[in-house]
């Protein structure tokens, strides 16, 4: 039983337009074998995340040996998958897989910097599924919750540097300090993310045309 | 009673039951240490203590620090205490080392706990299903979680009676995010009272064996929060998968190779929805009620909240 089994990295949940964003990464300590971490822009590490989409294209990238890109789409924007020979069971779900198909992927967050200087984030699977709709609904929702919870957190953190003087009963919020150093772009802005993302659902949709007509 | 008295006296209660030792010659090492030699008293009792548990051949943990408590499984909460349980065995496990002699589940009305028996201890063997008073237990944590040790001091009396055992059930709503290594068609060892998994062909205990196979599922459940380890046992696969031990071991005997069956398992259940209810022993949840998540989510009371924020 090795250690990493006992303190397993929880799969976070997060929609692709936060995950892009999350391009600072850091670890807890200078062990080697330290877990990595993707800085959430709404506040919160993650080591790992759960994410179901719709695969809308495949391609091997690779120069001598396979290197598969899949192209994984949320409501709120896309996620880039690769997997090569390390990741055998991805990368050959990728290869054998026809888009379009709603796919489920456990994975790592990557980042890498292009030669201009941008930093770009990626998702390294562990692996991946093809779900069907039902389940991409069920995980707009989650998803939406837990960013929500996020969001919620940040802004009750930052109520409180704003007004210090109310006592300092607030939790402190190691992360959303790290994303308000790191990162420009405005939580409000991954709420609306939410927003749009739950409206895309069919369900609600619809229920949004009947009350319009009611 | 002088300070140096009371001290000797503590210590020589301790281990009445192990040497037979005078007060007086604990009281003198005592004074040695404090009056000649000016050293502080816990230090100078430390020194004492060690003394006698190496003529005893004890450990510290087979010494109790004082009179133990009898208390219920809910109550632990603190490491390093003394207590008296009484309990029932739930499910005895494979001890990983050779230092201990039995572990597994303890059960009484308000919930379970892991107990560990160390070999050293030379004490009887508590069987599954049993209901036994143990005296003298101590205490211990690992990462949030309690267990109780048993040692050379525990007394454990069987009772002739039986004990409802309160389920500490847990219900867990979340993504099923990995499947882990020993699952799919397993094989155990046939050994009576042995339900060991075999490597390789081969039992930690009985050695090389034929074995038996059986079906079950090791998995991480994970709702984005926490990341919860369950086991489905051979009925609970079967139920989850729609794939019978007997089919299973069909698909590998045409395959020559029992990793098919984990891997067909793998693609089926990896990346869906589930929910899981079932007691809790240690860091697993066992699967006993299975639900998979295919409904529609409610999204509607979000989307309020969302625009309210």
């Amino acid at each position: 039983m090795s250690q990493s089994e006992l303190t397993r990295e929880v799969a976070r949940r997060v929609f692709a337009s936060e995950f892009n964003d999350s391009t600072y990464a850091f670890k807890e300590s200078d062990d080697e074998r330290a877990p990595n971490y993707a800085l959430l822009p709404t506040g919160d590490r993650a080591n790992r995340v759960f994410v179901v989409g719709t695969l809308t294209e495949t391609e091997d990238v690779g120069d001598d040996s396979e290197y598969w890109r899949g192209r994984v789409v949320d409501p709120t924007g896309t996620f880039f998958v690769y997997a090569g020979q390390y990741q055998p069971e991805a990368a050959s779900v990728l290869r054998d897989t026809e888009p379009p198909e709603y796919v489920s992927i456990v994975g790592k967050p990557r980042t890498y910097e292009t030669d201009d200087g941008t930093v770009n984030v990626s998702l390294r699977p562990e692996s991946i599924a093809v779900v069907d709709d039902e389940t991409r609904d069920r995980w707009v929702v989650e998803t939406a919750e837990r960013t929500l919870d996020r969001i919620e957190a940040f802004e009750a953190w930052e109520a409180e540097q704003e007004a210090p003087e109310s006592g300092s009963t607030a939790p402190t919020n190691e992360y959303a300090e790290m994303a308000r150093e790191r990162y420009d772009s405005p939580v409000v802005n991954y709420r609306n993310d939410v927003i749009q993302a739950l409206e895309s659902l069919e369900t609600v949709a619809e229920n949004d045309d009947l009350e319009a007509t009611a | 009673m002088s300070d140096v008295r009371q001290h000797a006296d503590d210590i020589h209660e301790q281990f009445s039951d192990h040497l037979d030792v005078d007060v007086e010659d604990v009281e003198e090492r005592l004074t040695t240490l404090v009056d000649e030699y000016k050293v502080p008293m816990d230090e100078a009792r430390r020194s004492v203590t060690n003394h006698y548990l190496e003529e005893a051949g004890l450990e510290r943990e087979d010494i109790s620090s004082g009179d133990s408590e009898a208390a219920t499984i809910e109550e632990v909460d603190e490491p390093e205490e003394w207590i008296d349980l009484t309990a029932k065995v739930i499910e005895l496990w494979d001890p990983r080392s050779d230092s201990v002699a039995q572990v597994g589940l303890l059960g009484d009305p308000t919930g379970t706990i892991k107990f560990t028996k160390w070999a050293k201890s030379e004490l009887p063997a508590l069987e599954e299903g049993g209901v036994y008073e143990l005296r003298n237990v101590v205490t211990d944590e690992y990462q949030g979680r309690y267990s109780v040790k048993l040692n050379s001091t525990t007394v454990i009396e069987e009772r002739d009676e039986d004990l409802e055992v309160g389920n500490d059930t847990s219900e867990i709503e979340g993504a099923l995010v990995d499947m882990q290594s020993g699952s799919g068609l397993i094989k155990r060892c046939p050994e009576e009272d042995c339900t060991r998994v075999l490597q390789n062909g081969r039992c930690n205990e009985h050695g090389e064996g034929e074995g038996e196979f059986d079906l079950r599922i090791k998995a991480v459940v994970d709702d984005g929060i926490d990341a919860h380890e369950v086991i489905f046992d051979k009925d609970a696969t079967e139920d989850l998968t729609g794939l019978s031990l007997e089919e299973a071991k069909d698909m590998a005997m045409d395959a020559l190779d029992t990793t098919v069956v984990a891997d067909e398992i793998r693609a089926d259940i990896v990346g869906t929805y589930y929910r899981i209810e079932g007691p809790t022993f240690g860091r697993y949840v066992l699967a006993d009620d299975v639900e998979e998540l295919d409904g529609p989510a409610d999204a509607e009371e979000l989307l309020i909240k969302a625009r309210s924020m």
